[in-house]
């Protein structure tokens, strides 16, 4: 594994977690401000268990598949993930879908679970708060732990881990000090390069997989991310007129 | 059972939101693995192909989505 895979692996694994926690975060504060924090993170807390015990169940199992085959299933699985990612990125750029708005996400679950009933008390345990972090940490930790797993299948899983698990306690400490959303991390962007990146991996796994000889080698991956963002960006020119021109007058 | 409906709805979710999109990426793939190798005569221009196509898939797609209804 050169230098050049594994800081690559591990940027793209940070950026990738990032965004991810941030959005579990908005629901455990959510969840945590309105129905009690106990409740809220042994939710979050029964959550990350769930998730080690997965990654420990399936992730050796990795290990006895051939690695050609390997790189082909998480590269085309890595670039279905990311180039949805990337598309949708695209079109938030282009102002043709609404943007991610964390503030937002972080009043409508208040709203709900004010509304929702059967807070915590000493004697009664509140099972909504518990199952609303409980979900929102599984579905965004299944989406890291599979980019981890993914982004590392070619020898830098040490390292995309690593990644994951910084931007993991970036997060839960900034959630700590400033108890609100982070609504001024720029979602958007950080999907748009994300997006980039898992599409530019998946392309290159498949490649692998296929034994599609890549001019450069490892350096192709590089070349790659450097291409999409000059097509994305395109793209979101492409997309901007294309709105203008088919909106209804 | 619900529960694991509902699990498998968001995994599925995590790799499949416009059906076309998914279809267009794995027709790509599928042009990597059985027709590029016949048809390429240089090998190295065999991921450069796969890589463009993919490209050009997403530019169409994003093109397409971009419509206002």
């Amino acid at each position: 594994m050169s230098w050049l895979h594994a800081s690559t692996a591990f940027v793209a694994a940070f950026l990738a977690s990032l965004v991810e926690c941030v959005e579990a975060l908005t629901i455990v504060l959510a969840v945590g401000t309105t129905r009690g924090w106990r409740p809220a993170l042994l939710g979050a807390a029964a959550s990350a268990i769930f998730l080690v015990i997965l990654v420990a169940i399936f992730g050796p199992a990795l290990g006895r598949v051939p690695i050609t085959t390997l790189q082909l299933i998480v590269g085309i699985l890595l670039l279905l993930f990311g180039i949805r990612w990337l598309r949708k990125a695209i079109l938030r750029a282009a102002r043709v879908i609404a943007t991610h708005d964390e503030a937002k996400i972080y009043a409508e679950e208040t709203a709900l679970m004010r509304s929702a009933g059967g807070a915590s008390t000493r004697a009664h345990f509140d099972t909504i708060a518990f199952l609303a972090c409980f979900k929102a940490v599984t579905l965004e930790g299944l989406e890291v732990s599979f980019t981890v797993i993914a982004i590392g299948a070619g020898g830098s899983l040490l390292v995309a881990s690593l990644g994951a698990a910084l931007a993991a306690v970036l997060v839960i400490m900034l959630g700590f000090v400033l108890h609100r959303p982070l609504s001024r991390v720029p979602e958007n962007t950080l999907k748009f390069t994300v997006g980039i990146m898992l599409t530019a991996f998946g392309i290159f796994w498949i490649g692998e997989g296929l034994a599609l000889p890549w001019p450069g080698e490892d350096l192709a991956l590089l070349a790659m991310i450097a291409l999409l963002l000059l097509f994305s960006a395109l793209a979101v020119r492409i997309a901007r007129g294309r709105a203008r021109t088919t909106a209804p007058s | 059972m619900n529960a694991l409906r509902i699990a498998l709805a968001e995994l599925w979710g995590l790799f499949v939101e416009d059906a076309t999109l998914t279809i267009g990426t794995l027709i790509c793939v599928a042009l990597a693995a059985f027709v590029i190798p016949r048809v390429v005569i240089g090998a190295q221009w065999r991921g450069p192909l796969f890589f463009l196509a993919i490209v050009v898939m997403l530019l169409e797609n994003v093109y397409r989505g971009a419509r206002r209804p």
